[in-house]
């Protein structure tokens, strides 16, 4: 059974410093929701809250439907996966993942038959008696999974799980905890600095920046519609360019970008009665090639910089009026396109690929 | 592609000299340590009654300590302040080193300090301040002011092992342990102390140790009843060396060897 998880009005403050300001958030029952942000943003303490490890200093929780708030997190049905995976290191890899049931005094041939189906879940068979220390960083990782889901908690609390593993492990445990998350129906609230990881596995995420949550929504709303600067920036690559407005009719609206660029764009996405406004452009949506382009937005360009990145090819453009984008381009074939530092090009872009960001 | 089998490497003839004398050295070292307790316990089964000229072998003197009854009480009294003072040691050094670690307050440096202090304070200052100390709140001397005495000057060593092991501790195998559904006492019981063993284990070693042998602390808070064991050889010894104290002495060594035997036995199981 898994549980929707709320936040109300949460803030928590540490001495002076609020970690946390003012976080209202609601998880679906069996959503994988992860908070993404840099190190300090209050992410690990949103979790810690979740958890009951730290009691906020104002606000409540609540766990389907039942307020937590002053709950001990010993009596809360949510566990946690900790980022340095806190096995003990005087039990066997049984015991780890049996030390919840024994806690919750499950009869001991119950909670063999449990253990078992709960390092089967995981891939981890036969190693039952091992100690921690004799475990990989991976298996480590399993054991861990293993003891938080086997108490059958009604959210999984999940603190940067996989990043003490090597990149190639990374990646196959981002696939099977999703498929994990699936396979029980479990709600997950998964803290990550990485974004990768975050447009990977979730269902939605929050962008958690100085305590609070500046943006909410799957991972296509996060890159397609970025709401503030700070969520353009940390997802993905963005040329952010500041925008003054020159001419808005019914249809369109012409803008001038820092350093003399005019683009157009759509007469709705601007914000009514500004004057500027801060435009996110992604790289890949700007079109770089050796013969005009048809598009709402045509511009010739120099290639300043050329990085080969293998699938990519990342490009430091700067326009005419002296405009700098950064760009990338498929490296589709062998024969195809080669850009190289000197070459004029010419650029196109749609009017739509253009977000403008709320001013802030 | 021939095989060349690689050449055994000959050090320089310097080096070799100084291995030499490396050698040499440590064998030096070994014997100034080790030869007096060899002579000794090669006397406690000399016959003669002086410990200069080789008469005979004899189990004589290990005898006339079993018929010793004020040296086996005083043993007797020994081993109990030990094991009473070993336990009082780890019980306060262990929970002290805890809350200090898990609690940060502001006294909390100050008090570390202060309980460190017992370990470097000559013992003789402790002897004497701990008899004024009984005699104002007027404590009669026996185990009771023994055992205070002892425990006293141990249990920092205890604090100090435990400390730096709760140093080395993931803060979040407690959290774990709450995680998973434990009471703070459970998480403290079943989680932090046995990862703390080694240095309880360690710590309690230090505590009977340094218990068992003392003789300037004891001598300032035991009464007749409770003399321990260094007392009563010390007395002796006064009155004059005597092969009896010789077969005391193999005795202790072959006790303190099972004891080291025992810890080294400890640690393996722990690592």
């Amino acid at each position: 059974m898994s549980a929707r998880v709320e936040l109300r009005n949460v803030t928590k403050t540490f001495g002076t410093v609020d970690a946390v300001r003012d976080v209202s958030l609601e998880i679906a029952a069996g959503e994988f929701l992860t908070l993404l942000g840099p190190s300090g943003c209050g992410k690990t303490t949103l979790l810690r809250i979740i958890a009951g490890f730290e009691q906020p200093s104002s606000g409540s929780v609540w766990l389907g439907g039942v307020e937590v708030t002053h709950l001990p997190p010993y009596r809360r049905p949510v566990n946690q996966v900790f980022q340095s995976y806190a096995l003990f290191p005087h039990l066997t890899v049984a015991e780890n993942v049996g030390f919840g049931l024994r806690m919750q005094r499950v009869p001991a041939a119950e909670a063999a038959e449990r253990v078992r189906e709960a390092l089967e879940l995981v891939s981890l068979t036969g190693l039952d008696a091992r100690s921690p220390d004799q475990l990989s960083g991976g298996q480590k990782q399993r054991v861990a999974l293993a003891r938080a889901i086997v108490c059958r908690p009604q959210v999984l609390l999940l603190d940067e799980p996989l990043s003490a593993l090597d990149a190639k492990l990374r990646h196959a445990m981002q696939l099977e905890l999703k498929r994990l998350q699936r396979q029980l129906g479990l709600t997950f609230v998964f803290v990550t600095h990485d974004q990768e990881e975050a447009l990977t596995m979730s269902d939605r995420i929050a962008i958690v920046n100085r305590g609070r949550i500046e943006q909410l929504g799957t991972a296509h709303e996060i890159y397609h519609q970025p709401a503030t600067p700070f969520a353009a920036a940390f997802v993905g690559e963005a040329n952010l360019l500041e925008a003054e407005l020159l001419e808005l009719d019914a249809l369109n609206a012409q803008v001038c970008v820092k350093g003399g660029l005019r683009l157009v764009l759509p007469a709705t996405a601007w914000p009514e009665g500004a004057k500027t406004a801060l435009v996110s452009i992604r790289p890949e949506k700007i079109h770089v090639a050796r013969q005009p382009v048809v598009a709402a937005n045509t511009f010739e360009a120099r290639v300043e910089d050329e990085v080969f990145k293998g699938a990519t090819d990342h490009l430091l453009l700067a326009t005419a009026a002296g405009t700098r984008l950064s760009a990338v381009v498929a490296n589709e074939s062998a024969l195809g396109e080669i850009f190289h530092a000197g070459d004029r090009v010419f650029c196109g872009l749609h009017a739509d690929d253009l977000v403008v960001l709320r001013a802030e | 592609m021939p095989s060349t089998a690689a050449p055994r490497l000959r050090p320089p003839s310097g080096l070799r000299l100084l291995q030499f004398g490396l050698g040499g050295w440590t064998a030096l070292v070994l014997l100034f340590f080790y030869l007096p307790i060899v002579v000794l316990v090669a006397y406690s089964f000399n016959a003669s009654r002086l410990n200069v000229v080789w008469e005979g072998f004899t189990f004589e003197w290990y005898r006339s300590v079993w018929a010793n009854g004020p040296l086996l009480q005083a043993a007797r009294n020994s081993l109990v302040i030990a094991c009473a003072t070993t336990v009082l040691a780890v019980v306060l050094g262990t929970l002290g080193a805890w809350l200090l670690h898990r609690y940060r307050f502001r006294a909390g440096r100050s008090i570390e300090t202060l309980a460190a202090i017992p370990m470097v304070m000559p013992e003789i200052l402790m002897g004497i301040s701990l008899l004024v100390f009984f005699a104002t709140i007027s404590l009669p001397l026996g185990f009771g002011t023994v055992i205070i005495g002892h425990v006293t000057f141990s249990f920092p060593f205890v604090l100090i092992a435990v400390q730096a092991r709760l140093r080395g501790l993931d803060p979040a195998l407690e959290e774990a342990a709450l995680d998973l559904g434990a009471t703070p006492a459970q998480a403290f019981w079943l989680v932090t102390i046995p990862c703390l063993r080694p240095a309880i284990v360690a710590g309690a070693l230090m505590a009977f140790t340094l218990s068992w042998d003392e003789l300037i602390v004891t001598f300032f808070t035991a009464d007749a009843a409770s003399a321990t064991l260094p007392l009563r050889v010390f007395g002796m010894a006064k009155v004059g060396l005597n092969p009896t104290l010789n077969a005391l002495s193999a005795i202790f060594v072959v006790a303190t060897a099972a004891l080291v035997a025992f810890a080294a036995y400890v640690r393996r199981l722990n690592r």
